[in-house]
């Protein structure tokens, strides 16, 4: 198997999964018991709320761990928004968010705010004129993506930060296809809350975490026992916790080179797809990206049957984000980057990973070939004569 | 109690796949009576699209003494939607035209055995388009007479 969807998910590193372990099978006590027992599993949630930390530029009071990057994007928007309706009612996001920020927002609207969504430019990025003209004396928070999961853009969220900064206005950003990819530290992009998931970064499913700058208005979604300060009751998962922050602390280690690595092989893969498949377009390439991503678009073909394709061959990619399969639509992130209803629907994801080599993208490339090749055949959409780039 | 690991060391690839089952699959890869019918031989012509997903497709027909001779069809979509184009052009192939009216998108998925509940309306993209060319034959022949002079 050829597995090129990284920004789905990614495999547990087997060091992530020995340090879990033993609070699993051995100190499975809880953290809040009075006891020593208890207190040992305490401690080890508390040495990796200070690595998960220092990974990221934070101190350690100010990471709430929680069971998804989703629930995360959860807390943020709605914890935020709650804390802050006395002092106005709307919201700054883009059209581009993941389906965790964006329906979020629309669930919010239902319940009164007003949601501004701002749109994107042809690359994908958030144009910060738009934004600034988007702000008013109502706006409580701005929720911008720092990647997206999609195409890999990255939005210029320092900038963000800063302009939400001047006005007093409180800004998210997910995080959850940037933690452990990037070798600048986190907390460095400015922003007051960020979400991410350990699954993305070789860590355990079902653990998340969100960093809370000092004195950033939120408050709970999830209510009971006083754990993560408050901000999310129940017990919380230490061995996914321990797994998250040994993940992250690994991630971050590696990514100055992981980044370089990566970069190489996705640049060299895309420029193999534009030169040997007709009519192919990599979506997002004038912008910033993470180095793992490439959104390719081939003309009359549709996403889906790519990926049976791929898949026939053992070769794993997608048509964008995995919380969409089965959903006809096509992607808003490629329709919102001016892409057309039949371009976006002929769109798929290539995501690479830690354990990607330059021969099994060599490999995707032939496959992807030969199976758009083999739809265009079949398929009743007449190409246009000039390819396009 | 069962050991939910079992079996899974290596993913399942005789397995269905993406929710398709195997018949599915195999139309998918290997689609009978693609193509285009060359005008001289097309008596019906049908291009339907659907709007909820984007999937078009186009077919010929040519009638013979009131069957469906020769059927060929060109789908752009997701495999389901091949896949069930594929099946329905083989449903109707050597039909008469009443017995090819009477086709309907049950026949099609119950032929593949069953398709995603998902992607059930890709199975009348082919229903509408043999619909649309059988249309186009009668117009064609006004005297539904079937055979060109």
């Amino acid at each position: 198997m050829i597995y090129l969807d990284h920004n789905a998910t990614t495999p547990l590193d087997r060091r992530v999964f020995e340090i879990m372990t033993p609070y699993m099978t051995e100190r499975w006590g809880n953290s809040s018991s009075p006891y020593r027992f208890g207190n040992q599993a305490r401690i080890a949630m508390e040495k990796g709320r200070a690595r998960v930390a220092e990974c990221i530029g934070a101190e350690t009071g100010e990471i709430v761990f929680c069971a998804s990057g989703t629930e995360a994007d959860n807390l943020a928007v709605r914890g935020a928004a709650a804390a802050l309706r006395a002092r106005g009612n709307h919201i700054v996001t883009t059209s581009v968010e993941h389906h965790a920020v964006l329906y979020t927002c629309r669930a919010l609207e239902a319940e009164g705010y007003r949601v501004t969504y701002l749109p994107v430019d042809g690359d994908g990025l958030v144009r910060l004129e738009e934004l600034e003209k988007s702000l008013t004396e109502e706006t409580i928070l701005v929720t911008v993506m720092h990647a997206n999961n999609e195409t890999g853009v990255l939005q210029p969220v320092g900038e963000i930060a800063r302009i939400a900064r001047e006005r007093g206005i409180v800004f998210h950003s997910d995080a959850v296809q940037t933690a452990g990819k990037l070798p600048e530290k986190l907390c460095g992009t400015g922003a007051d809350l960020l979400s991410f998931s350990a699954h993305k970064f070789y860590g355990p499913k079902g653990v998340g975490a969100l960093y809370v700058r000092k004195g950033t208005p939120i408050s709970p979604r999830i209510t009971g026992g006083p754990h993560e300060h408050g901000l999310r009751a129940g017990t919380e998962n230490v061995p996914g916790i321990v797994g998250l922050a040994t993940a992250l602390s690994l991630a971050v280690e590696s990514a100055a080179a992981e980044t370089e690595r990566l970069a190489g092989m996705r640049d060299r893969f895309e420029i193999r797809v534009l030169e040997t498949i007709p009519g192919s377009r990599v979506n997002g390439r004038g912008a910033p990206r993470v180095p793992n991503t490439s959104n390719l678009s081939f003309d009359a073909v549709d996403g889906e049957s790519i990926v049976l394709g791929l898949d026939l061959g053992g070769i794993c990619i997608s048509t964008g984000s995995a919380c969409s399969t089965g959903d006809p639509e096509p992607s808003h992130v490629l329709l919102a980057m001016g892409l057309s209803p039949k371009e976006a629907q002929g769109s798929v994801r290539v995501s690479l990973g830690r354990h990607t080599e330059e021969k099994e993208l060599e490999a995707a490339v032939d496959a992807l070939g030969r199976t758009v090749a083999r739809l265009r055949a079949i398929s009743s959409i007449q190409r246009p004569t000039a390819p396009s780039s | 109690m069962d050991n939910p690991d079992e079996g899974m060391e290596q993913p399942d690839f005789a397995g269905p796949i993406l929710f398709y089952n195997e018949e599915v699959i195999e139309h998918f890869t290997n689609p009978r009576n693609v193509g285009e019918l060359p005008e001289a031989e097309t008596d019906g012509y049908g291009l339907v699209g659907d709007p909820s997903c984007g999937d078009q497709m186009k077919l010929w027909i040519q009638v013979r003494e009131g069957r469906i001779e020769k059927i060929a069809f060109k789908s752009f979509g997701c495999p389901g939607a091949i896949a069930t184009s594929s099946m329905l052009t083989e449903l109707a192939r050597g039909k008469s035209i009443e017995e090819a009216r009477r086709i309907t998108d049950d026949d099609v998925v119950e032929a593949l055995g069953g398709i995603p509940e998902r992607k059930k309306h890709c199975s009348l993209l082919g229903v509408m388009a043999l619909q649309a060319a059988i249309q186009d034959w009668e117009s064609r022949t006004p005297e539904n007479g079937g055979a060109r002079p």
